[in-house]
């Protein structure tokens, strides 16, 4: 059997070979054709796959894994940053303070919290600037959500000056825990960790080989199901605790927290005409839609590839729809009180926002303020480092000509071809089969139709050849039968009569 | 959906169908044109402006006319794009190509369709535009597009 395409990305969706029954849920499934199946497994096409999760959701046999980072990792650090993702705060029963999470955190052998809902809440207010600025790209896209990223650099190439070039609230809480743990504390760079808490495969292939960025800045990611069971077990009730743990952190607001589920970071951003889509077959029309000049009088789209959001990530424990509710309800009651804590967040047109001096001025000043201040003067603090790169994997040639030619080839194969998409030949469909063939990457005969067919064929051959005698065994065997027809069978006709006599 | 015939390796030439009033199925041609271009491995600047023409092409169709077919001729040099309809004709081709003249009727344009950009989006990402239409008869748009 051909290898299948081997790239240098990485990813963090792993097939568990010993698990894998090499049934055909996956391979249906994926939204950017990227896993076939080879001698009874199932194997990704790297180069196609975005790292969205679904096959890790879909698989019958928990033979897909995600690849992320444990708790245990902690020891190799002496200081260690954890970066909650907003959606972490849903995961706990209803009217459950981030407070109490962030310090349980802490208490769980983390040094220090940077909250991601923080850098949304910064990362937000910047992307309405670009929203309302020069720009004359229509519509922007959102570049929160690593595995749409990735969807585009692969499948839609041609949109990848749509994403717009501001940084994750990921990376602005890792660029902010770098400055306040230089500025804070006296740890040398390579004793800090830095780790994000995810809720999906997506982000952590985003920290191993972020797209837009040189460097990762962020340790690792460990997956919120990891970190849930001690959390809970741990979560702090004493508000004096919490308050003494939280005491020099700052938390998102209910804006930055709804970033958390569909819908949130539009509601946070609060700017131009927006639309927000998630789960990635809608994310994929609404992208088909844009590719077709369709969507031009739309500013911005938010897009997430699980459904209901971040809350829908396959490394979280709670029903998406639930915690969708609870991520709008700590959004809602927190309106004021998130504001009232940050002032240079506060609306549009605030003192504090047209005049960033201001806050250094105030009295209960504290260096994450001051961090804050600077940065949000500094436009480039946000930007990428580095252009989106396309990575179109449709081409079926380097060479054009090649290309045409192998595309009347496919063509021809997908003639002949059943179009039940039954899957049973690896590919998801009879149209991946025939471009897998051309491609050298299957035969003709993987599909069970064309194999039935053939032997049909060869078999109807030999039954023929079995039929065919040499003329001389021919004469030894058909000999009493026209001694029958001609003699024996006639004793009364004349001439033998006429012999015998 | 697709006819297909070929010509010696180095082009290629595809028809699809289009239907009149078929919202449902609109945009199907110019997503195959799309995808066929992307295999040949056509720069991502023409694919983008063939993508965008090609779906207002096809948009005319199934908004104005009773049938049509949309065909993808692509060699080495350039990518032509014809699409010939079965339907009412442009009466004036020249007061068509004026942006925000749509004749399109009231409940195609709640659709958010008909906003009279059709024909000046097309000559804008064409390299060239030629219409013609016999009034009652149908429409021809043929676009050409030159590989950067």
């Amino acid at each position: 059997m051909p290898e299948p395409e081997i790239t240098e990305y990485f990813h963090s969706v792993h097939l568990l070979e010993d698990k894998c029954k090499g049934c055909v849920n996956c391979i249906k499934r994926c939204p950017t054709e990227a896993i076939r199946v080879r001698d009874g497994k199932a194997h990704i096409v790297e180069a196609r796959c975005i790292d969205c999760g679904e096959c890790v959701r879909i698989c019958p046999n928990q033979a897909k894994t995600v690849v992320a980072d444990c708790l245990a990792r902690l020891s190799e650090f002496s200081f260690n940053v954890a970066l909650p993702a907003p959606a972490i705060y849903s995961q706990f029963r209803e009217g459950t303070q981030p407070e109490r999470v962030i310090a349980t955190l802490k208490a769980i052998g983390f040094d220090h919290v940077v909250d991601v809902a923080f850098g949304a809440d910064l990362v937000g207010q910047k992307i309405r600037e670009a929203i309302e600025g020069p720009s004359t790209i229509r519509p922007l896209i959102s570049s929160a959500c690593p595995a749409v990223v990735r969807l585009i650099q692969v499948r839609f190439p041609n949109l990848v000056e749509h994403v717009l070039p501001i940084i994750t609230p990921m990376r602005a809480a890792a660029k902010l825990a770098k400055l306040q743990v230089h500025h804070q504390f006296d740890v040398p760079n390579e004793r800090i960790g830095i780790w994000f808490i995810t809720p999906c495969p997506g982000k952590v292939s985003a920290i191993n080989e972020p797209a837009g960025y040189e460097d990762a800045i962020i340790t690792g990611a460990i997956p919120i199901s990891e970190v849930y069971p001690l959390l809970r077990e741990k979560l702090l009730k004493d508000p004096q605790e919490i308050e003494r743990l939280t005491a020099d952190l700052r938390r998102g607001t209910g804006m930055g927290i709804g970033w958390a589920r569909s819908g949130g970071e539009n509601q946070s951003i609060n700017g131009g005409r927006q639309i927000a889509v998630d789960g990635i077959h809608s994310v994929i029309q609404i992208l088909e839609d844009v590719e077709r000049g369709k969507l031009s009088d739309i500013d911005y789209i938010e897009a997430q590839a699980c459904i209901g959001g971040c809350v829908g990530g396959v490394l979280t424990i709670e029903n998406p729809f639930i915690t969708r509710r609870r991520i709008r309800l700590l959004a809602n009651e927190d309106q004021g009180n998130g504001i009232e804590e940050h002032p240079e967040l506060a609306g549009h047109g605030t003192e504090a926002e047209e005049h960033p001096e201001l806050i250094e001025g105030r009295s209960e000043e504290s260096p994450i303020d001051r961090i804050v201040a600077e940065v949000m003067a500094n436009d480039d603090w946000f930007k990428h480092d580095i252009p989106l790169e396309p990575r179109p994997t449709l081409k079926l040639d380097d060479d054009m000509a090649t290309a045409m030619r192998k595309m009347d080839q496919m063509a021809r194969i997908l003639d002949s071809l059943p179009g039940l998409d039954c899957g049973s030949c690896g590919a998801p469909n009879c149209q991946a089969l025939a471009e897998d063939v051309v491609r050298g990457l299957a035969t003709e005969m993987d599909c069970v139709f064309k194999l039935r067919e053939r032997v049909r064929q060869l078999a109807s051959e030999m039954f023929e050849l079995s039929e065919k005698v040499p003329p001389a065994m021919g004469h030894t065997e058909k000999k009493p039968v026209e001694l029958n027809g001609i003699g024996e069978h006639s004793p009364t006709t004349g001439p033998e009569t006429v012999d015998k006599e | 959906m697709g006819v297909r015939d070929i010509d010696e390796g180095t082009s290629l030439h595809y028809t699809f169908d289009v239907h009149g009033g078929d919202f449902a199925k609109a945009g199907d041609a110019s997503s195959r044109v799309k995808r066929i271009l992307q295999q040949i491995g056509a720069g991502p600047e023409i694919v983008r402006r063939v993508a965008v023409a090609c779906y207002e092409a096809e948009m005319n169709v199934v908004i104005h006319a009773h049938n049509g077919t949309v065909t993808l001729d692509a060699d080495l040099k350039r990518v032509t794009i014809t699409v010939d309809d079965e339907g009412p004709g442009i009466e004036d081709i020249a007061q068509a190509m004026t942006p925000g003249f749509s004749t399109a009727p009231d409940s195609v344009r709640e659709m958010g369709f008909g906003a009279g950009m059709g024909l000046p989006n097309m000559k804008s990402c064409s390299s060239k535009l030629d219409i013609k239409s016999v009034k009652g008869v149908g429409t021809t748009v043929r676009m050409t597009f030159d590989n950067a």
